[in-house]
């Protein structure tokens, strides 16, 4: 079956000198909602915006539906909606006439009054842009991206900066969209995000795709499926060391005095390390066990958290 | 209604939904959307259609036709000064001259200063005037007053003459003006209209968003110079129907030819916008640069008073700017009912401005 999205060997460099995407592959399938994870700066814009054909690469190839953007790039962008990071729309027309001017653009639209319905913007069809909230002009941001009744939906960090409501929104209208055999490319840095939402997932770093896979299956490919993370006070020390000798802990990782341990098994690793706290006469200050996230995958593979803030 | 719709199976209802557009849905959209968004700026309002009018109001006032300015002058106070006075008195320009009476301190001072045009000293040797020959109504206070007080005294003029006073419409300032406001005005919404608007999408990243949708990018620039077509239209009959309306102007020209000009000056600079325009990222950036090409014209294109006073020398540059073209050509078809054929050299050279700041832009044009 042929992929919605392909890229090989995909780099862009600037200026000749700062290489944002340092050789790329990607395979995409209809219906799939593909997430490309990482944090700010790692390539995902450069990747994505690539991917559009709005960028060209410095080398490396790309296909959309079995298309090229040399030669096709009409039938191309009548196939596709995309929302772009931060674009600011006429804040002195209505959301109707904005979804009315970016329809007018594609040959065979979907009527605006079934997108305003779709998401959600119908009261608010007729306020100017400039009165809408965040949540309700990133959500006119994905509409002009659906009102051209697209096959691929690009949405580039659809929910930075929006509240947990309007995220959900968000999540639930491209829910929607897959339904109908719509394929979804999008970035984020939010883990949380890429975890429900994304079928598949790419993580990025510095330009190169270091880990791809459902999210269960990255996950699972940490050596220990559990978290437990403590802190201590007190006791007479002993070593950072000493934790990863207790019994089923996989890896050992300090965040400023917050220790996670990376385990199998927790119901053998927590009675083995209350005896190890008592044994140093220190006192656990804190201990909470749960699921590994994308965050720890991150953290296993780069040493670095995803959101430095 | 609700109850007819349910009657359909929702994926029949949405196959039947899709709607198909035209080849030009999308300019007419365009268009459609820039014309609303001008309109609810009350700002655009009053620069492109309210601005030009108070101006024209406020020079056509000010520089209005009235009889000449009485002649200020200042009389030394001495043993002489009131036979001066009484000289001025009797002459036939009695009520076109006022002449006070003062220290001599004073009356330099007060020469100095600009409020009297002459000072006169009479001795017993005969009348000494103090006059700037680099201030024309000082050189015209000096043959006015010896004038009145040699005719006073006696002179006779040996050749007979008669005057006949003249000033019709066509050869006032008002009339000068109203052309040279249109051509400005058509310069300044055009470098705006076009070169501001098209940096504030780009910084936007509205330009992007449009290109990365089917729009064809030919009709985001028809769009643009269209509606910059409209405006001028409405411009031309508000800036002529208030010359004619409020200062009895008279349009000689046909009012197509005058159109047609305003639509190639409308045009020619929406081109030279465009290229303002090409690559600016800031609006601060291009606002500065949209300002430095419109000053030279602001200054020779003779809006506001004749390029004839500029050195000769570079009256040849003066009448190459496009300004300079559009307002001699609106010049010559309102004020003299020139035909369009006459005016071919300025409008050949404001069509090459145009001409070529457009192809240039669309070569240099960034798009994000």
């Amino acid at each position: 079956m042929q992929s919605a999205i392909r890229c090989r060997g995909l780099k862009k460099t600037y200026d000749g000198k700062v290489e944002a995407v340092r050789g790329l592959d990607l395979s995409i399938e209809t219906g799939e909602c593909f997430g490309l994870l990482g944090p700010n700066g790692a390539g995902k814009t450069t990747t994505i915006e690539i991917l559009e054909g709005l960028l060209e690469p410095t080398s490396g190839d790309v296909e959309i539906l079995g298309m090229t953007w040399h030669g096709h790039e009409r039938e191309l962008r009548e196939r596709l909606g995309i929302s772009l990071q931060e674009t600011r729309l006429s804040e002195k027309l209505t959301v109707r006439e904005t979804l009315h001017l970016f329809a007018s653009f594609y040959h065979h639209p979907s009527p605006v009054a079934h997108v305003l319905d779709e998401l959600s913007l119908n009261e608010k069809a007729d306020a100017m842009v400039g009165k809408l909230s965040g949540g309700q002009k990133q959500r006119l941001a994905v509409a002009t991206a659906l009102v051209g009744n697209p096959k691929i939906l690009f949405l580039d960090e659809p929910t930075t900066g929006l509240d947990p409501q309007s995220r959900r929104q968000l999540w639930e209208i491209i829910r929607q969209f897959q339904k109908r055999q719509g394929t979804v490319l999008l970035t984020t840095h939010y883990m949380d995000e890429a975890e429900r939402l994304c079928d598949r997932l790419a993580i990025i770093d510095h330009g190169k795709i270091i880990a791809e896979g459902t999210p269960a299956e990255l996950i699972a490919g940490l050596s220990g499926h559990h978290v437990v993370e403590f802190s201590i006070s007190g006791g007479n020390g002993g070593g950072d060391d000493a934790w990863g000798r207790l019994q089923g802990v996989q890896s050992v990782r300090n965040d400023d005095g917050l220790f996670c341990l990376q385990v199998e098994e927790p119901h053998h690793t927590i009675p083995a390390l209350l005896s190890a706290v008592q044994q140093r006469g220190a006192q656990l200050a804190h201990l909470t066990t749960r699921q590994a996230s994308l965050e720890d995958v991150f953290v296993k593979l780069t040493g670095r958290h995803l959101r430095e803030d | 209604m609700a109850h007819l719709d349910t009657q359909s199976p929702p994926e029949e209802k949405l196959q039947t939904q899709v709607q198909t557009n035209g080849r030009w849905a999308g300019y007419w959209a365009i268009l459609g959307a820039r014309m609303k968004e001008l309109w609810r700026e009350p700002e655009v309002i009053f620069w492109v259609f309210v601005f030009p009018l108070l101006l024209a109001f406020g020079l056509g006032i000010a520089f209005r036709d009235k009889p000449a300015d009485v002649t200020s002058i200042a009389v030394v106070n001495n043993a002489h000064a009131q036979q001066m006075v009484v000289l001025l008195q009797r002459s036939p320009q009695k009520n076109a001259i006022h002449a006070d009476v003062l220290d001599e301190s004073v009356a330099l001072d007060q020469f100095r200063l600009g409020k009297y045009s002459l000072v006169v000293t009479a001795d017993d040797s005969g009348v000494h005037y103090r006059y700037d020959p680099a201030r024309p109504e000082s050189v015209l206070a000096r043959s006015q007053v010896d004038d009145a007080l040699q005719t006073a005294a006696g002179r006779t003029s040996p050749l007979k003459a008669e005057t006949t006073q003249s000033s019709e419409p066509g050869a006032r300032y008002i009339d000068f003006l109203i052309p040279g406001l249109l051509g400005m005005n058509l310069m300044n919404s055009g470098m705006w209209g076009i070169g501001f608007a098209v940096v504030d999408m780009r910084q936007r990243k509205l330009l992007k968003r449009f290109i990365a949708s089917p729009m064809r990018r030919t009709d985001f620039l028809l769009a643009l110079g269209s509606s910059r077509l409209i405006l001028m239209i409405i411009e031309v009959g508000l800036l002529l129907g208030f010359g004619v309306l409020v200062f009895h102007m008279k349009v000689e020209g046909s009012l197509l030819a005058i159109l047609l000009v305003a639509a190639l000056g409308a045009v020619s600079f929406g081109g030279i916008g465009l290229l303002t325009a090409s690559r600016a990222q800031k609006i601060e950036s291009v606002s500065g640069l949209i300002n430095l090409v419109m000053m030279p014209m602001w200054i020779f294109s003779g809006v506001f008073f004749s390029y004839e006073r500029f050195p000769h020398a570079i009256q040849p540059l003066i009448k190459a700017l496009p300004l300079t073209a559009l307002n001699d050509a609106l010049r010559a078809i309102i004020l003299q009912g020139a035909g369009l054929s006459s005016q071919w050299v300025p409008l050949a050279v404001l069509a090459i401005w145009g001409g070529v700041s457009f192809l240039v832009a669309l070569k240099w044009f960034r798009w994000s």
